[in-house]
């Protein structure tokens, strides 16, 4: 019989990988194929408004345009502020990389600072992205929205933005107030905006030197297309409708609805994965200070929290790409 | 891995004396990228606004320095240069795959449907 057996040498080695398969250990290993399926994710994300992207590619609004924001400044500084956020999140990285090495060389007091200066850099982003949706939520301009729900921007005659607040005149209107008990029961009247659309019309009637900005971008210059003060008029006039300040999940001053959505998800599931890091680096930062990996006699606990905090900064790095450059 | 990096960067162009020291080399360099990223960002040069496959040559810098900073982000920061070939191949492949397919589909989607837009009797600006 034993003629016949084939004998290839692997009885019962079923798993030759041993305790470190691919000479990784299981936790760092899992950690690596959580990154993938999470990059995965927000690969979906970053396509998806790709599809956007290039659905309403000559209304999409100009990123330069709109994140011109710096705290405690004011004016126009497209990019800066973003840059600097960037900035904070790659040397985040560095002080966590510099972490994980001081671990190896179980090196305690090294590593327990390391881990603080990554935890400040993370605080730093999260509250720099508190302000970058802060001043995208209230807006500064205001625009008006058109019947076919393309946004109206205005200009004076040098090209740059004109307030609402600075040339809309007063109407008398009279209208009836929403009540619970006049209206439906179950709904409050909506918000209402600073100015209706016939003072912001009256406005723009009685100042010759304001025009209108359209949403599409002209190709040659790159910029959006500015029209002649008689086209203006009846651009206004005609396709006019509402009033947007600010942005919303149903509205926004910059461009088409889904711009704003794209924003709030996109950087806040960004964010929420910041978060997520920074709680997970306390955790291991005190267990640094408590002694437990120096009785582990391993640091791996902070190699795997790196992974994790450096694919975090990866993933900013094509948010900044794809919304604020590209 | 523990031990042993793997210390030079730009396929053996530039080797460090040590880890910490290829940390800061890497972050000098990432920062060398992010400042270019900005600066055309800000100014846009007129040069490269032609457009190329699609896309404006602009958009296509911006894209490779992405690229380049995802891979030295992944090689030297999350020590993916250190690691075993398989679990190397395992992580990058996948993705890559999959990221391609799924950007090609979405684009080629929202390309079409911007034409519809566009060129089709479809009124959306009134």
């Amino acid at each position: 019989m034993d003629t016949t057996v084939v004998n290839t040498g692997t009885e019962g080695k079923t798993w030759g990988g041993g305790n470190k398969p691919l000479k990784a250990s299981y936790g760092k290993m899992m950690m690596w194929f959580f990154i993938l399926s999470d990059a995965l994710t927000f690969s979906g994300f970053l396509a998806s408004y790709g599809f956007s992207r290039f659905k309403f590619s000559e209304i999409w609004p100009i990123a330069d345009d709109v994140f011109t924001h710096v705290p405690f400044i004011h004016g126009d500084y497209p990019m800066i502020f973003v840059a600097f956020m960037t900035f904070i999140l790659i040397m985040s990285s560095v002080t966590m990389v510099l972490a994980v090495d001081a671990g190896h060389k179980m090196d305690k007091s090294k590593t327990t600072i390391y881990m603080f200066l990554t935890i400040i850099g993370g605080l730093i982003f999260l509250s720099s992205q508190a302000y970058e949706w802060t001043t995208f939520i209230k807006g500064e301009y205001g625009a008006v929205e058109t019947h076919g729900g393309n946004i109206i921007h205005f200009v004076d005659t040098d090209g740059n933005r004109v307030a609402l607040k600075d040339f809309a005149i007063a109407q008398p209107t009279d209208r009836a107030q929403h009540e619970r008990k006049n209206g439906i029961w179950y709904s409050d009247e909506k918000k209402l905006t600073s100015f209706t659309f016939n003072e912001v019309l009256a406005g723009f009637k009685a100042n010759d030197d304001i025009l209108v900005k359209t949403t599409y971008t002209d190709n040659a210059t790159g910029h959006k297309t500015v029209l002649s003060r008689a086209e203006s008029l009846t651009e206004l006039e005609t396709k006019g409708k509402n009033v947007v300040e600010g942005a919303n999940l149903v509205h926004n001053e910059y461009g088409p609805p889904l711009f704003a959505n794209y924003f709030f998800f996109i950087t806040g599931f960004h964010g929420f994965h910041v978060s997520i890091g920074v709680l997970l680096n306390i955790i291991i930062f005190f267990n640094v200070i408590l002694g437990t990996y120096e009785k582990r006699n391993s640091y791996e606990m902070v190699e795997k929290v790196g992974l994790y905090w450096h694919f975090v900064d990866l993933v900013w790095v094509f948010v900044f790409t794809f919304f604020y450059l590209v | 891995m523990a031990d042993t990096h793997k210390l030079e960067i730009f396929r053996g162009l530039i080797k460090f004396k040590s880890n910490t020291q290829k940390i800061w080399g890497v972050l000098i360099f990432l920062s060398i990228v992010t400042a270019i990223e900005v600066v055309l960002g800000i100014y846009k040069p007129e040069v490269l606004n032609g457009h190329f496959i699609g896309m404006k040559m602009l958009n296509w810098i911006f894209i490779l320095l992405t690229i380049v900073k995802a891979y030295y982000i992944t090689w030297d920061f999350m020590h993916m240069r250190d690691e075993t070939a398989s679990l190397r191949r395992m992580v990058v492949w996948t993705s890559v795959f999959l990221i391609c397919y799924l950007i090609f589909i979405l684009l080629q989607e929202g390309g079409y449907v911007g034409n519809v837009f566009t060129n089709s009797y479809l009124k959306h600006d009134f």
